[in-house]
């Protein structure tokens, strides 16, 4: 959602700070995966506001579907059967952007206003600026920006930052039955979090948290885990998210150390001519030729005569 | 210009025009590319169309010069071996550079700096165009793993071979009497008995 210029953060390929005259609330989506029926209301939801339909695929002998993000599924229910303590635990977790607050896809993006942050901490992708490059894809710990087959833009989840920025909930936070998804100021959702952790842990989850991973500076999708310790029973989600080092390399000091290379060559060939003058073919080896070509002209007159 | 018969002729037609084609490609390349690298050259892409045009068109141009750089090299792969006194050449460039080759050790039709950056030059379009393949995303899906190592490398590379480049552009430019070698393809004998003395000597017959 674009023409909200007070409100953004950060800016994709924007080296100069953004407008900041506003402060907005920093918000936060809160998933309880224990209140989780894996019902996909929010699946539907989701579809129905932001009008984009996915093709209506085949069953896979598992309840995920579709299988995976895509350009028009912007978060889908992960289905994992783990057993814990001898007991079948069927753990469902809701994929899909998490609102990094140190956004690896926005780092990647080379497209000045592709990717931005508004102050409230949703990160939004602006498909008219989007080049296709698949850039963010390669940035984002969370494997969460899907590329279109149709027109090469780069989607995912907006936190419904239309209805945000009109003080609405998310679709999905509106329809949940269960109450397992929450939306709100991220304080809240952390007093919320605890509320349910102390439930949680009274009921001998004794490893319930909240995940808000540190390496991305925090996230505004967050979850509440039964099983914090091990984030990865859940479809893999990852334990200590950060950018990836070559990301981090390629977008932080290559960019300056590049530049100041390429720079000081071309300066110093210039100062180098300037300075030191052009190499140019010595005055006597030219005469030595002249003088030769002028023997050669006599050589061809005699042989005529 | 009056076509002077005792010119030497350095470049046949076809190796010139082989050299423009590729010459034209890393332009556009490192126009296109360097918009994708930094912000500062984000505006450049509209030399192009725009963003997307930019995006679509880089890597075909980038499969283009792959095929004419891989004739060069066939090319002039074997001019480029470094010998002995080349690499004596090589150590002693600091002379030259300062502005006296008098001492300069005789060289054949190129020089040790030359060799060199024609390595320098071979490895980066090695580099580049393999990791541009598997970054290419109309055509190729890669592992993302592989993909972040690939945007370095070929980012690097580029960077490395532009730089080369511009060591390229500026020795034909300061080296006066060199360009029209590769504009239509003769120097004059002076320039090559103080530039490149054995292959003048090769080309004449003059034993000096
Ligand atoms: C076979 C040759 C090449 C292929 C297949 C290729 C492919 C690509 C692709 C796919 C991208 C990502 C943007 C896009 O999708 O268009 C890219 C970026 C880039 N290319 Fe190439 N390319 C080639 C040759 C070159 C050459 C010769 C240069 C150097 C002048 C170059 C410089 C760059 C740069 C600087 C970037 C931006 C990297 C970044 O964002 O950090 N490329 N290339
Ligand atoms: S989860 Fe991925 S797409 Fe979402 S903000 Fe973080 S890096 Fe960007």
């Amino acid at each position: 959602m674009a023409l909200q210029s007070l409100d953004i953060q950060r800016r994709s390929a924007t080296t100069t700070p953004a407008p900041q005259a506003r402060e907005t609330t920093e918000i936060a989506k809160l998933i309880d995966v224990s209140a989780c029926i894996g019902c996909k209301a929010c699946q539907a939801a989701c579809m129905e506001w932001n009008d984009v339909r996915d093709e209506v695929g085949n069953c896979t002998g598992v309840y995920d579907n579709p299988v995976d993000l895509t350009e028009n599924s912007w978060t889908v229910m992960r289905f994992a059967e783990v057993e814990e303590n001898g007991k079948l635990e069927w753990l469902i977790r809701k994929d899909g952007c998490m609102h990094c607050e140190d956004p690896g896809c926005l780092k990647a993006c080379p497209s000045p206003g592709a990717i931005i942050q508004y102050s409230n901490g949703i990160v939004d992708f602006h498909q008219e600026n989007c080049i296709g490059c698949g850039y963010c894809v390669t940035g984002c710990p969370f494997n969460v920006p899907r590329i279109s087959k149709k027109d090469n833009k780069a989607y995912k989840c907006t936190l419904c930052s239309d209805r945000v920025a009109v003080g609405q909930a998310p679709a999905c936070a509106k329809v949940c039955p269960t109450g397992a998804i929450q939306f709100g100021s991220k304080a809240d959702m952390k007093d919320y979090a605890d509320k349910r952790i102390t439930d949680l842990k009274s009921r001998g989850y004794q490893q319930a948290g909240l995940y808000d991973p540190q390496g991305v500076g925090g996230t505004h999708v967050m979850y509440v885990l039964h099983h914090a310790d091990r984030p990865q029973l859940y479809n893999n989600l990852p334990a200590d998210p950060s950018i990836s080092p070559t990301v981090a390399l390629w977008k932080g000091v290559a960019k300056p150390l590049a530049m100041a290379a390429l720079g000081l060559t071309a300066l110093g060939s210039l100062f180098h001519y300037v300075m030191k003058g052009p190499n140019e073919v010595s005055k006597e080896l030219e005469d030595e030729m002249e003088r030769q070509a002028e023997a050669e002209t006599e050589g061809e007159r005699e042989n005529a005569r | 210009m009056i076509r002077n018969p005792r010119d030497l002729q350095r470049y046949t037609a076809s190796e010139r025009a082989n050299h423009w084609v590729v010459g034209i490609c890393f332009i556009l390349l490192a126009l296109s590319g360097l918009a994708f690298f930094h912000p500062a050259f984000f505006p450049l892409v509209n030399l192009f169309g725009g963003g997307t045009w930019a995006r679509i068109l880089h890597p075909y141009i980038g499969v283009v010069m792959a095929l004419f750089f891989l004739v060069m090299v066939v090319r002039f792969a074997s001019l480029n071996t470094m010998a002995e006194r080349d690499w004596e050449w090589v150590k002693r460039v600091g002379e030259m550079v300062n502005g006296d080759d008098h001492n300069m050790p005789v060289q054949g039709k190129y020089n040790g700096g030359q060799k060199l950056l024609f390595w320098g030059l071979v490895l980066s379009m090695l580099l580049i165009t393999l990791s541009g393949v598997v970054m290419w995303r109309s055509w190729f899906s890669f592992s993302v793993g592989m993909v972040r190592t690939a945007v370095v490398v070929h980012a690097a590379a580029a960077a490395f071979m532009i730089g080369l480049i511009f060591v390229h552009v500026y020795a034909a430019i300061w080296t006066r009497g060199t360009i029209r070698a590769m504009l239509y393809g003769t120097v004059t004998r002076a320039w090559a008995k103080q530039h490149h003395r054995d292959w003048y000597r090769s080309m004449t017959g003059d034993k000096n």
